[in-house]
């Protein structure tokens, strides 16, 4: 890593509450995240822990009924006519300013279901033309010819042809390219991935992230990747963030959270993913279910669900701590009044056969 | 109670073909020519991509479709063609089917305690109310739910908690087989392992056999006792879980292997995934016949396919995808 590493994405303290009609729901709870230019931060958490909603927020597209209590979302850019640097904060800026400016053209993202997110009665070629248009006001040619490049780029064969289909036309993989592609037109800094594999079968899934790693090496750009899938997390991150009911409650390396995972959570995310070599009889599981945030609890939000559990955990709320530079996570148990307590022994054993296999590979751990 | 091997199989697909007419020309072959067996007890799964057909042999051997062809006997009983009313009845009971969506599988407007019970009122398998709902109590607490959840409706649910309730009414008419066609691919990853602990204790309480539909590979490994492997409407390879994954033979298995990312980040940063390309491979499926590769491992495939696939299936998924440079 380069020592001035240059920030991109600086979310700090954020808060964010939903009226409903049951009462409001607290769903992001203090979230704090960092991005440098060119890395890739995994988000990883169960549906309804707010990884989604912390992105939306990030691109100013959080639903009407959403009030952020407090926070920050500062995002750096440099100006495209001389390349100036600058920094906004996305909170304090209007819709209209966002939609200018950021959508799309600094910060893209691509949606879980492609079907959805591309428009049935368009031709891919002007769905991946429209951007550019919009934001740059490039010419029609121009566009056409940039987009044939880009359907080239993201592997689809035939690109000319392909620009006069419609999605139906295309397969799932094919369908998520194109998104890809249009996400990638207008030059973005950040592209945010909000689970875009999950609809695909395995091997295409191998493909498009293997895809969107080309493009980001290609083009230096950086990622976010909102996932609960750990076997993804650990093929295209640099960075994970473990979030559970809105706060983010383990962060660190990718090989801190895998080879040396702290939090009682996080143990049982791993743990509850079968590997190829688990032959348990019973796989390990996290109990109960994820609380509901209408009713945010006292104290950690885990404990109930937490078979490690300390008294101190119903009535205070952990706080962050540090276990090295890059590493860290809130649970009473890295307290240093706390007792002793080990991760959970199958987990251990397969820790072990994980490193010993990293070293196969040449891994130093 | 352990699957049992020795006597006849529970479930037995000979020659299976579904195609659909979509027009006077054109006609899609969803399944074509597949054989399999499930015996009493065992898992069985299938994997594939989507639109390999393997939800499409789970509904046509629950009849939810009039097979084009082929011969299915399930439990002694011929069930391709026109059946009877008796053979009707017992397959509706023996057989259940678990579904993806839970919340799209359940009736919002009715109680759970009603759709429980409703494959009981149909088949009439009750006295008097109060054995109904007892039954339906004692299945609310076999899949960890309790009896008070029987008033509640649907939406009053979590995920999890409404895959209980979908595994509940499968269960209530004590099914011979189960076919779960996806049942836990929409939940997320800590709720997936206590469904699939479920299931797993369910079967050793009970002995009922499985059809596990999934595409997600590691947890078909970890809770199937065989498995087939489709891909475009022809079973490939099919054999035990511990012959498909210690030595895969047809390319397309390969590469579905090695797709398959490990939890594990040294690892799987270096790895690339085998790549599989049907119309370029210059392999036929319709040409292939079944070549027992050693105890119940059989791949479809030609002779010549047989003989090059062979010397390749002991190496490794990965050192494969390394030497090709991919």
């Amino acid at each position: 890593m380069p020592e001035e590493r240059d920030k991109i994405l600086d979310i700090q303290n954020l808060d964010i509450t939903f009226r409903t009609t049951a009462g409001p729901v607290h769903a992001i709870r203090g979230v704090n995240i960092d991005l440098y230019r060119g890395q890739t931060v995994a988000i990883v958490g169960e549906s309804g822990s707010g990884k989604s909603v912390t992105m939306k927020a990030a691109m100013g597209i959080l639903a009407s009924n959403a009030i952020v209590n407090s926070g920050v979302i500062d995002f750096s850019y440099k100006h495209l006519e001389d390349g100036r640097p600058d920094h906004v904060d996305i909170l304090k800026q209007n819709k209209k300013w966002i939609r200018e400016h950021i959508n799309g053209r600094r910060i893209a993202m691509v949606f879980q279901d492609p079907m959805t997110s591309l428009d049935p009665t368009m031709t891919i070629g002007k769905q991946v033309m429209e951007g550019m248009m919009w934001h740059y006001n490039t010419p029609k040619e121009e566009a056409w010819k940039k987009a044939v490049e880009l359907l080239d780029e993201v592997g689809i064969e035939e690109p000319e042809k392909r620009m006069k289909n419609y999605p139906h036309q295309l397969s799932g993989g094919m369908r998520q390219r194109v998104v890809i592609a249009i996400a990638l037109s207008c030059d973005p800094d950040l592209l945010i991935c909000d689970e875009p594999t999950t609809a695909l079968d395995v091997t295409i899934q191998a493909r498009i992230i293997d895809l969107i790693r080309r493009v980001q090496q290609e083009r230096g750009i950086s990622v976010i990747y909102i996932t609960h899938g750990l076997g993804v997390v650990a093929k295209v991150a640099d960075y994970v963030n473990v979030m559970y009911a809105g706060r983010i409650i383990e962060k660190g390396t990718i090989n801190d959270i895998f080879y040396d995972p702290r939090h009682p959570y996080t143990w049982g995310l791993l743990s509850a993913m079968p590997d190829l070599a688990t032959d348990d009889p019973r796989l390990y599981t996290i109990p109960g279910s994820p609380p509901n945030l209408l009713h945010a609890p006292a104290g950690d939000a885990f404990a109930p669900r937490n078979r490690y559990a300390l008294v101190v955990d119903d009535k205070a709320e952990p706080p962050m701590f540090k276990i090295s530079e890059t590493h860290s996570a809130a649970t009473w148990l890295l307290d240093p009044r706390a007792p002793k307590v080990e991760m959970p022994d199958a987990l251990k054993a397969r820790i072990a056969r994980m490193k010993k296999e990293a070293e196969k590979y040449g891994g130093k751990l | 109670m352990a699957a049992n091997y020795d006597g006849e199989p529970l479930l037995q697909v000979e020659g299976l073909k579904q195609y659909f007419q979509v027009s006077k020309t054109f006609t899609v072959k969803a399944v074509d020519d597949v054989s399999f067996k499930i015996y009493p007890g065992e898992t069985y799964g299938l994997v594939g991509e989507s639109g390999s057909g393997k939800s499409t042999i789970g509904r046509s051997v629950i009849r939810l479709y009039d097979p084009t062809a082929g011969k299915i006997t399930f439990n002694g009983m011929d069930i391709s063609g026109k059946m009877s009313k008796d053979v009707n009845d017992k397959l509706r009971t023996q057989m259940q089917m678990i579904f993806q969506d839970p919340m799209a599988s359940l009736n919002p407007r009715k109680k759970i305690g009603e759709i429980i019970g409703e494959g009981l009122e149909i088949h009439n398998t009750y006295n008097s109310a109060a054995e109904r709902n007892n039954a339906v109590k004692a299945i609310l607490e076999k899949v960890g739910l309790s009896p008070e959840h029987a008033t509640r409706y649907p939406h009053q649910f979590s995920g999890g908690q409404r895959q209980r309730v979908g595994i509940a009414r499968a269960l209530i008419m004590n099914p011979k087989l189960i076919i779960a066609d996806e049942c836990i691919s929409a939940l997320d990853v800590s709720i997936q392992a206590q469904v699939v602990n479920l299931m797993k204790d369910i079967q050793d309480e009970t002995g009922t056999a499985y059809m596990f539909i999934a595409h997600d590979l590691s947890m078909v490994k970890y809770i199937s006792d065989r498995i087939g492997v489709l891909h475009l409407g022809h079973l490939l390879e099919t054999g035990t879980t511990e012959e498909i994954f210690d030595r895969p033979v047809h390319p397309y298995t390969r590469s579905l292997l090695s797709a398959i990312p490990a939890p594990n980040p040294i690892v799987e940063k270096q790895r690339k995934a085998l790549r599989y390309d049907y119309k370029t491979s210059g392999i036929d499926y319709a040409k292939g016949t079944n070549h027992l590769v050693e105890g119940t491992h059989y791949v479809k495939c030609t002779d010549e396919e047989f003989a090059e696939w062979l010397p390749q299936s002991l190496h490794s998924v990965y050192e494969s995808a390394e030497e090709s440079g991919q």
